[in-house]
């Protein structure tokens, strides 16, 4: 379970988070929806361990642990994952060696035993076949040369290959056409269930046709104005986000 | 401009230029001492000593030497080299790469250790001369062919493969000063691949002198681990003359030495000749490396290829000088020249010299230099999927290393080089 409450962060001391309360229980997907600049790439990557945002109040725990305290290799083991909205991309660095290092790292610091070549393999090709995506993807240097829709997929192969406890999807269906949106929901989907909970962070309301959330939540000027089912995200659809900021103002 | 300043010997005592002037005299009375008992070539040794007493050894005055220091150097008094037997501890260090090993301890060749050749010549005994050095030009070639005790002279005759040569040199102690003359002839259509690595105890002086001399159609792979003693100094120079379609191929990483410079001279004398001169240094603490390299495009449609990356870490400084010359004759000429730095420490530093001096008109030529810190979002993006900070690092690194060390295709030597570099991040990490 992931609880946050009064969060606030800062950046460069500009003040972005300013008092999220959020609790996604063990086996939710929650999204989070919000017009740009209300913080919700900053609420991922605060969650994930970026060094860039300053942490000024507030707590978030996972499964008890405090997430704010430890650094983001620990946090990942822990079940944290995020998938980023850019990407990054690393020249030089091959894309099943990356997945299979960070798996390994992983597996050390839970005390589980490693995976060898073969056995790495055999998963990641099994994965990126059910994503229907090319094995020779695994074969590139991570990221390079991937159009955008590449490095989402990609984001969600490494996903089903780490199978987190809590993935934080940040805008994955930006830059996605449909058939690419169905395999990222579809693999949100494969996950779902208990031991997984997810924070899905989207403008449209388009992707939550596909992983559909137990709860949605509006952020706003930095902190979560309002929250309902999944008919909240067609209402913002339909109304926009100045109405529904407006009335929880 | 690499040559000197001048022809008088006469030098104005400012400390520097006196302590390089007094390690030049220090050379040449060794010389007197022990020229009776120096093989090879006597009338080449009393040259070399009448040009080292007129020219001394390099100075800050010289444009070549610039941004490498001697006097670290010149404030060793260095003894000749005795016969010496590596530790079992360096003798574990060896790479294991199959072929012909030709090991040489302090300089001299050491057959217990070696290998006989088969269907190609080596003599050992005496310095390899060969036809392309210049000691009237670069100076530490004079120190060296006055004081040259031995050397493997390699020679491949027409249409043969060689296969892999392993040249050794093993340093194993304090203050010895050797000189080791190896030259390489590979005839028409002829192909080695030469493994050259160099490694030691202690802070002895190693400067050798290798000639390589690439007939029509020939290839001469060159794979250099410059692995030396954390004090020592090595000072090298490399000869390679290349005619027509030949190819000298070669990459140098540095990892040792409190000094070092790699100086390499590349002469593409023939129609279609190519040249690649990959370099990587891994520097850490105190540590000075330079890569200079000369490029001479002297026949039409010549290519020289130049990946030079730096890794530097604590207070070290890491030097890349390249010269390309393209002839007027040398059209459709086609030089690429690439060098990058990756600084992990506020305290390292790096110099960068491109050099172009293009006489044609119809030439394909570029360089570029660029100096940065590790990535932070690659760093983070790395750390978010498990991977420990300094692990993370260690990927980045060999990344951003990859585009010279991947297009090495001999798998041994290459593994050679992987198992250094993580030995090397391993020693810099802890």
């Amino acid at each position: 379970m992931l609880e946050i409450k009064g969060l606030k962060a800062d950046i460069d001391s500009k003040t972005i988070l300013n008092g999220v309360d959020l609790v996604i229980p063990d086996g939710e997907i929650h999204a989070i929806m919000g017009p740009n600049g209300s913080g919700k790439s900053t609420l991922s990557y605060v969650l994930s361990g970026h060094e860039g945002y300053e942490v000024t109040e507030g707590s978030a725990t996972f499964d008890g642990h405090d997430l704010l305290a430890i650094e983001p290799e620990e946090r990942a083991a822990l079940g944290v994952f995020l998938a980023f909205q850019y990407p990054v991309e690393l020249p030089g660095v091959n894309n099943a060696n990356f997945l299979r290092t960070a798996l390994n790292a992983q597996r050390r610091a839970r005390g589980e035993a490693e995976l060898d070549a073969v056995q790495f393999l055999k998963l990641a090709r099994a994965q990126a076949k059910a994503l229907s995506m090319p094995d020779d993807m695994l074969k590139r240097n991570v990221n390079v040369g991937f159009s955008g829709g590449e490095k989402k997929r990609n984001e969600v192969l490494q996903m089903a290959v780490l199978r987190p406890k809590l993935a934080i999807l940040d805008e994955t269906d930006s830059g996605l056409d449909i058939d690419a949106l169905k395999i990222v929901a579809d693999g949100v989907n494969a996950l779902r269930g208990p031991g997984f909970s997810a924070l899905v962070i989207t403008h449209y309301q388009r992707l939550l046709e596909h992983i559909v959330p137990d709860r949605v939540h509006v952020l706003a000027a930095g902190r979560i104005v309002k929250s309902g089912g999944p008919e909240l995200a067609h209402a913002l659809e339909a109304g926009g986000y100045a109405a529904v900021v407006a009335e929880a103002a | 401009m690499s040559t000197g300043m001048g022809s008088a010997g006469v030098v104005t005592a400012s400390g520097p230029v006196a302590a390089l002037q007094a390690a030049a005299q220090a050379f040449v009375a060794r010389y007197h001492e022990r020229k009776l008992a120096l093989p090879g070539d006597t009338h080449a040794r009393a040259e070399a000593a009448a040009l080292l007493v007129r020219n001394g050894l390099p100075g800050p005055r010289e444009e070549a030497w610039r941004y490498t220091s001697l006097r670290p150097f010149a404030e060793t008094a260095f003894q000749a080299p005795q016969r010496g037997d590596p530790s079992p501890e360096l003798l574990a260090r060896l790479p294991a790469i199959d072929g012909t090993r030709l090991v040489f301890v302090n300089g001299r060749f050491h057959s217990e250790l070696s290998g006989v050749p088969q269907g190609f010549q080596v003599v050992t005994g005496k310095p390899a001369l060969g036809a392309l050095a210049r000691p009237e030009r670069e100076k530490l070639v004079a120190l060296n062919t006055m004081l040259a005790e031995d050397g493997a002279a390699i020679h491949v005759p027409a249409g043969h493969d060689a296969g892999t040569v392993v040249l050794v040199s093993i340093g194993t102690g304090a203050q010895m000063g050797f000189h080791p003359r190896h030259a390489v002839v590979l005839e028409e259509g002829a192909s080695l691949t030469l493994v050259d690595v160099a490694m030691g105890e202690g802070g002895y002086l190693h400067n050798p002198v290798l000639s390589a001399d690439v007939a029509a159609g020939a290839m001469l792979t060159h794979l250099r681990i410059q692995d030396e003693g954390a004090e020592a100094f090595h000072l090298s120079t490399v000869y390679a003359d290349v005619a027509e379609r030949g190819t000298y191929d070669s990459f140098a990483l540095t990892l040792g030495g409190r000094l070092a410079r790699m100086e390499v001279h590349a002469h593409l004398g023939g129609t279609g000749a190519a040249a690649h001169l990959n370099a990587a240094q891994l520097l850490g603490q105190s540590q000075h490396a330079d890569f200079t390299t000369v490029v001479h495009h002297d026949a039409p449609a010549t290519a020289s290829r130049q990946t030079v990356k730096n890794v530097l870490t604590g207070r070290s400084r890491g030097v890349f000088q390249g010269k390309i010359e393209v002839a007027r004759v040398a059209q459709k000429t086609d030089g690429y020249q690439m060098n990058q730095a990756l600084l992990l420490s506020p305290d390292a530093e790096m110099d960068s010299k491109p050099q172009l001096q293009i006489y044609a008109d119809d030439v394909k030529c570029s360089h570029g230099a660029t100096v940065g810190a590790l990535d932070a979002d690659q760093l983070f993006y790395l750390r978010s999927r498990g991977v420990p900070h300094e692990q993370a690092r260690a990927i980045l690194v060999r990344a951003f290393l990859s585009e010279a060390l991947d297009p090495i295709g001999h798998e041994e030597a290459r593994a050679a080089m992987e198992s250094a570099i993580s030995a090397w991040w391993a020693r810099e990490a802890a």
